[in-house]
């Protein structure tokens, strides 16, 4: 029991750090600045644009100091940048209209993926915990143990390198 | 040459549809019993034959390129904007793949190398064989299309071809040389490729896509001729598992070149041709490890055949955006119109898979027994899971752009805060399966084995979270919640957790064999893996990928300082500290640069010099920076030399101090290691009873298992 008290302990402190800090001023330009790009064609983030005298870059990172200055929200500066650049400027896609859609889709893919290889699982009878083989399921699943072997053995033997390792198999 | 070189091209078609549609007539033959005045074997072989001809055409067309590359022959219009004459002779030879037309005749020429191997080789299964060496003939086919209708690698100059249609010699061009009709010099090689990496980074890159059409060949021939068993999948999986090492170097390579010659301080920047060249990488990797659940279980036979089918279509589509210009990208050398091409290829191979497997779908019923959730089957399944949904992200953000173009009338942006919102997250559960998967057994556990495999990990998980924090790595920035420095230390965490699940599968193997041998450990560890050597060197491929986690968890901690930097200046980063000890310009016939020579001081005590470089390519007139790396394994001081400050004269100087970066390319040395070891053959039971007595009561299942 002291080990999950430890490690209740532990995270304890770890949420308890995650949750302390307010916001600076360096922070956050350091935070916008690598959430715009850099509009020269250099497809770079705005705080990564590395061109000596790129005029883009000066220019948008002059402005975007003195709108964080001028108590702008984030939002706010954004929307200021995309007015004056275009969409383009944002170095993701807003998470609004048309373009929620770039941030839902991954994570419904996952999610139904997820659920999918679950529900494989369950209906190959891993959840079961068992040996048994749910009903409604295909010839395949329902082999005799006979017709297990034998399939066994033609795939053993239709294999080329079967018998190298097969010494040092566990089946 | 020119005209040698096309007439090439245009026998190598000729030849790789004569070993298509022989080929397809005698398989066809064989199928139905249809009796011909040719026997279907012997027509089968003279596809063959063609294919192997093939071969040598497209080597002398990609000779005669190479030939007319150091030629300087500037009447053909590739080597005119790709070549000059002070060019150094690498770079030259690298002139073959650095424009479209060069590229795609690379393509074609590894695709005629791994043919060549493949029909050489076709006694080991002559049926089977003639199938992928078919199939591999109709990708050929595409490919010398393209070459010989859209782009011709020998098509002339306008002016030239009107007077001469079938090329210059060397006395003809030296005389229209002098008469300006064909320029005395080219416009050169991009500058960004004269790096020499680039000398070996396409070619790696190259060979892992075009070598995916083979184990695609073989699955596609298996199932069209319904081949009974794994057999095609053991065939294969030396190809799939070279090729899949090939892409891993072309793809670490290419994150080297892009540190060392963009000057940005970073190495991946999540652009459509980096992603292009990932995505068949992660379906590759899921296909190397679920083909493990139909080797042994029989399973998921479909699954591996549509992870096959889907990684060479990704090969294509990688192809595609870089040379097909569908998607902006500041990688895509040579774009033109060749898009269409490919769309209309992919949509041909999507059909043709689509009816194959329609037609023999009942030929991959697979075995459908899992006995429990926590099972070695099982994570293979979660780590498909997580594969896929990876290469679903990268592709949906590459191609997103384009969709919201399509439906909004405006183009947004996809950069590195999508992927590093969306994608890490995936990267860290799939480095979790990592660990996972080996410590599982297959079939089921015991909750007891469960607790007793995942105790050490656990601990070595928490004890490094702890020491991150106690050393002052921290998920906050300046106050704010800093999400780069959370993922980082959730990526320290689980790497030590995955190094030790690792390490300890090796320790326990390791003991069993010493109470048998009397070897030493280390001695024991070794004879373990060569006893195993696919299982063991796939565990070392595993620590390769941690070890790289680990440096790609250290860009969270990178810093940079831009400065103008006069004469006997300071800067400090870091503990260094770097004083200009001069700075100078030079010149050769190849291009002009400025450099400056900075002392670098650690401590106060001088420790080293190094000298960034910015170059200006006579030839194309564009601008080069060469990055002054000195690296250790805590982290690089990486300095470029900006430019000059026009009012002052005097340079300026950015220097980064980029966390760990030296981690990523040792991940990569131990993944190529555990791929090579996971080649070699294991040792055979009949060598190794000899030298070890297995006592039949040992728990010896920690070297059992094949995989």
């Amino acid at each position: 029991m002291r080990l999950p008290k430890v490690l209740e302990a532990v995270a304890l402190a770890v949420a308890i750090c995650f949750s302390v800090g307010a916001s600076s001023p360096n922070g956050r330009l350091y935070d916008l600045d690598h959430r715009l790009m850099c509009t020269c064609g250099c497809a770079q983030l705005l705080g990564e644009c590395n061109h000596v005298g790129c005029t883009s870059s000066t220019k948008e990172l002059s402005e975007l100091r003195t709108d964080i200055a001028s108590g702008m929200s984030d939002q706010q500066i954004f929307d200021a940048f995309v007015a004056k650049y275009g969409a383009t400027v944002l170095a993701a896609p807003p998470a609004k209209g048309f373009d929620l859609v770039a941030w839902i889709a991954p994570f419904a893919v996952f999610a139904a993926a997820l659920a999918g290889t679950i529900l494989l699982i369950r209906r190959w009878g891993g959840l079961k915990g068992g040996k048994g083989h749910p009903a409604g399921l295909t010839e395949e699943v329902v082999l005799d143990p006979a017709e297990r072997e034998r399939r066994e053995r033609i795939r053993r033997e239709t294999s080329v390198d079967a018998g190298a390792e097969g010494g040092l198999r566990d089946e | 040459m020119a005209a040698f070189g096309s007439f090439s091209l245009l026998i190598a078609l000729a030849l790789a549809a004569y070993n298509l549609v022989a080929g397809a007539l005698a398989l066809r033959m064989i199928a139905t019993g249809r009796e011909a005045r040719i026997s279907p074997e012997r027509l089968a072989d003279t596809a063959r034959r063609a294919g192997i001809a093939g071969f040598v055409a497209v080597t002398a067309a990609a000779f005669a390129l190479v030939w007319s590359v150091f030629a300087n022959d500037f009447s053909i219009t590739y080597i005119l904007e790709h070549s000059n004459r002070a060019l150094p002779a690498a770079y030259k030879f690298a002139a073959l793949w650095s424009g479209q037309e060069g590229s795609l005749l690379l393509w074609a020429w590894l695709l005629a190398v791994f043919g060549f191997v493949l029909r050489l080789r076709h006694k080991a299964d002559v049926k089977l064989y003639a199938y992928a060496g078919t199939i591999l003939a109709a990708v050929q086919v595409f490919f010398l299309l393209i070459l010989v209708i859209n782009a011709p690698p020998f098509a002339l100059l306008p002016a030239v071809y009107a007077a001469h249609p079938f090329g210059v010699g060397p006395a003809e061009l030296l005389a229209l040389q002098q008469t300006g009709i064909v320029p005395s010099d080219g416009n050169g090689l991009n500058p960004l490729l004269q790096y020499p990496e680039m000398v070996i980074h396409p070619p790696m890159l190259y060979l892992g896509y075009v070598g995916f059409s083979v184990p695609f060949a073989f699955a596609l021939g298996a199932l069209m001729m319904r081949y009974p068993g794994e057999k095609w999948i053991k065939t294969t999986r030396t190809w799939t598992l070279v090729t899949w090492l090939f892409l891993t170097c072309g793809i670490f390579l290419g994150m080297h070149w892009a540190y060392a010659v963009l000057g940005w301080g970073g190495y991946w920047g999540w652009d459509p041709v980096e992603n292009a060249s990932f995505m068949p990488w992660l379906t590759g990797t899921a296909f190397l490890h679920s083909v493990m659940m139909q080797e042994r279980k029989g399973m998921m036979k479909s699954w591996n055949v549509w992870l096959i089918f889907s990684t060479f279509l990704l090969t294509i589509l990688g192809t595609m955006l870089t040379r097909g210009g569908l998607v902006s990208s500041v990688h895509a050398f040579a774009q033109s119109s060749i898009g269409a091409w490919f769309l209309v290829f992919m949509g041909i191979v999507v059909a043709v898979c689509i009816f194959t497997y329609l037609l023999q779908r009942s030929h991959l019923k697979s075995e459908r027994n899992l006995e429990s959730l926590v099972s070695r089957e099982s994570s293979f399944l979660f780590n498909n899971l997580v594969l896929l949904t990876a290469c679903f992200v990268i592709l949906w953000g590459t191609l997103f752009p384009v969709l919201s173009e399509y439906v909004e009338g405006s183009k947004v942006t996809v950069g590195a805060p999508f992927y590093n919102r969306v994608a890490v997250p995936i990267g860290l559960f799939l480095l979790f399966l990592t660990g996972v998967g080996p410590l599982l057994p297959w079939r089921a556990t015991s909750l007891r084995a469960i607790r007793r495999n995942f105790i050490l990990p656990v601990i070595a998980l928490w004890v490094v979270v702890a020491a991150c924090l106690a050393l002052g790595v921290r998920p906050w920035n300046g106050g704010a919640f800093d999400t780069g420095s959370f993922y980082a230390v959730v990526a320290f965490a689980l790497s030590a957790a995955v190094l030790t699940a690792i390490l300890s599968e090796f320790v326990r193997g390791a003991r069993v064999i010493r109470r048998q041998t009397r070897r030493n450990l280390l001695s024991s560890a070794v004879l373990l893996t060569r006893r195993n050597t696919r299982r063991y060197g796939g565990y070392i491929i595993h620590i390769g990928v941690v070890v790289a986690t680990v440096g790609l968890a250290g860009a969270a901690f990178n810093r940079n300082i831009e400065k103008e930097l006069g004469l006997h200046d300071k800067m400090s980063i870091g503990p260094y500290t770097l004083e200009n000890e001069s700075f100078t310009q030079d010149s050769n016939q190849n291009y002009d640069s400025e450099f400056a020579v900075l002392n670098v001081y650690q401590n106060g005590k001088k420790q080293f010099q190094i000298t960034p470089e910015k170059r200006v390519y006579h030839a194309s007139e564009q601008p080069q920076t060469m990055v002054a790396i000195h690296s250790v394994p805590e982290w690089d001081l990486y300095v470029v030399y900006e430019g000059t400050n026009p009012s002052t004269g005097q340079p300026i100087i950015k220097a980064f101090l980029n966390a760990l970066v030296g981690w990523i390319w040792f991940g990569l040395v131990i993944m190529v290691f555990g791929t090579l070891i996971a080649l070699a053959p294991s040792l055979t039971p009949t060598l190794a009873p000899a030298r070890v007595q297995v006592a039949q009561t040992e728990p010896v299942a920690a070297f059992k298992g094949g995989d």
